[in-house]
């Protein structure tokens, strides 16, 4: 309820302050923006919660999975076959959709890899995502490195979050795949509060275990894809707003966490933005602000709890 | 009934259990029995679909278990392993009507409360029933995670090591628990113990493993004796009679 109440007011603030004359040009401006944090607040916050209590660990998000990595990597592969005619060949809503298509791609193709074998073990999933993460991200270095310097400053544009040029054509798809996803997510919610209790509990108290964490991943997936592609490496945000929700909201009930989730995030990336507008004038991109203050979260969280 | 037919485990050329095939008797008490990695947990995991065979099949019921629908499967047989370890903000009431769970999902019926009021009933937990979970002691949380399969109300009950974080009274306490289960419920209990005279005294059939096979399985009277003890532990046993009931002396 308070969450609620301080959404709006960060909403409202993030809206109406210092119009200017021209109020109907901003207001469509930044409710732009407004709706693409809401879109990334509930990609982020409903993937995080599942991949950690799917894990059963709080201080891993999605983007162990890889999925960060190879965004950079098929950003400056397009960059590096086009050069500087990338965005006459591309157009926004084109790298979105090769985006997309790559990373959810990729997923599936991780999946049936390890389900293939019979193995139905998470970490070796994590452990093969993280290790092609890290291939992804050196080829993307690697070919980093090949490229005219002017033509860098494009990927370098991408690998910042930013929800200040948001394209008001994938807005509105992106919305209506997470409102799906998160409708779906949050009617499976209840099978989330018996994961947690364990594989072996959750197996004997008749759930489908394997099926139940594979339809999770893919919904995982998709919501991850969709939030990079729309603004750019973000999930980092995951481990703030999960920690902050889980601290805020003593419950097990995930549909209440995941809800409170969404909000926390919502509010978070809405103050970030505020600060980066009006106090830091647009000098530094909110991942910046938003993993400076995740990151001392990160340390304080490391040295409060022995046991994570 | 629950009958396991030639069940085989392996890890890599580690043969856990080699061809085991028995029946468990209905309404009674069984205990596995044997050392350190005599098949004994992998056989429960097996019987209760936590782990894969390589081989054979378990019967439930006269059906296989691998037919089952999951959640159909839950209202008769649960499973209680041996670390139970979670950092969740959860009460001891909620944990215990999760075992609702396979008939209502988390919308509990006044049938399911009543369920869940019996087992909080049976294992003493009415004075911390509000209490979190990761406030609890060893014992206490066992025993809430009991309650939770008391209140899964299924036919069959697995049980690894239940025995293994409690003191002397609270283990006392949990197997009189089983008894009442198995005499006044009618149900079937399969429990692993380490402690031979906790088996002697409360089981009614004991299973001994060793090397991934059944070498007995017999009555308690039958199993309880000098010499079977000997081929089972490879220790020296002696036995007394005590209240008419057998007491095993290793030390």
């Amino acid at each position: 309820m308070v969450a609620l109440l301080l959404l709006i007011g960060s909403a409202a603030l993030f809206l109406f302050y210092r119009m200017g004359n021209s109020w109907e040009f901003a207001l469509r401006f930044r409710g732009m923006k407004l709706l693409a944090i809401i879109v990334v607040a509930g990609c982020v916050a409903f993937s995080s919660v599942a991949f950690q209590t799917l894990t059963n660990n709080r201080i891993l998000t999605p983007s162990i999975m890889g999925f960060e990595s190879l965004y950079l990597l098929i950003q400056t592969f397009i960059v590096y076959f086009y050069g500087d005619q990338t965005f006459k060949v591309l157009n926004h809503v084109d790298n979105f959709l090769v985006s997309v298509t790559g990373m959810i791609v990729f997923a599936f193709l991780l999946y049936l890899m390890i389900y293939k074998k019979g193995k139905n073990n998470l970490y070796l999933l994590l452990l093969v995502g993280i290790i092609l993460g890290t291939l992804f991200s050196s080829l993307s270095s690697f070919m980093q490195l090949l490229i005219d310097p002017n033509d860098f400053f494009i990927i370098q544009g991408k690998m910042f979050a930013t929800f200040n040029k948001i394209n008001s054509d994938l807005l509105w798809p992106s919305l209506f795949i997470m409102m799906i996803i998160l409708f779906v997510g949050l009617r499976m919610a209840k099978y989330l509060d018996v994961i947690a209790l364990g594989r072996d509990q959750a197996i004997n108290l008749g759930l489908n275990y394997n099926r139940t964490v594979k339809i999770f991943m893919v919904l995982i997936a998709i919501l991850v894809s969709v939030s990079t592609a729309l603004v750019g490496p973000i999930t980092f945000l995951g481990l703030l707003v999960t920690n902050l929700t889980y601290e805020l909201f003593k419950t097990h009930k995930h549909t209440v966490i995941i809800t409170a989730c969404c909000l926390v995030s919502a509010i978070t990336l809405l103050l970030g933005q505020f600060f980066m507008e009006r106090v830091f004038n647009l000098s530094v991109p909110i991942s910046a602000i938003i993993n400076i203050i995740g990151g001392f979260y990160f340390m304080y969280l490391l040295l409060r709890v022995k046991k994570l | 009934m629950i009958e396991v037919q030639e069940i085989t485990k392996q890890y890599g050329d580690k043969v856990v259990l080699d061809k085991v095939g028995m029946q468990f008797n209905k309404g009674k008490i069984t205990s596995l029995i044997g050392g350190n990695g005599a098949g004994k947990s992998t056989l429960l995991s097996v019987i209760s679909r936590l782990l894969s065979q390589d081989g054979g099949v378990v019967l439930v019921d006269e059906k296989n278990i691998s037919e089952y629908k999951s959640k159909m499967l839950a209202r008769r047989l649960s499973i209680l392993k041996q670390s139970n370890h979670v950092r969740l903000k959860i009460t001891v009431r909620e944990l215990v009507s999760f075992g609702r769970f396979p008939y209502s999902q988390e919308k509990l019926t006044k049938d399911d409360v009543e369920m869940v009021d019996r087992a909080i009933d049976i294992l003493n937990l009415k004075d911390i029933e509000n209490a979190y979970i990761d406030e609890l002691s060893g014992g206490q949380k066992q025993r809430a995670y009991m309650a939770m399969v008391v209140a899964q109300d299924t036919e069959y009950i697995l049980l690894d090591e239940p025995l293994n974080n409690l003191d002397m009274k609270h283990s006392v306490q949990t197997m009189k628990i089983m008894r009442k289960l198995a005499d006044e419920l009618g149900k079937t209990i399969i429990i692993v113990l380490h402690d031979i005279n906790f088996a002697s005294h409360y089981s009614d059939f004991i299973v001994a493993l060793k090397n991934g096979k059944i070498i007995y399985h017999d009555t308690t009277e039958n199993i309880i004796r000098e010499d079977v003890l000997k081929d089972i532990f490879d220790i020296n046993i002696k036995i007394c009679e005590f209240d008419s009931k057998r007491i095993c002396n290793y030390f």
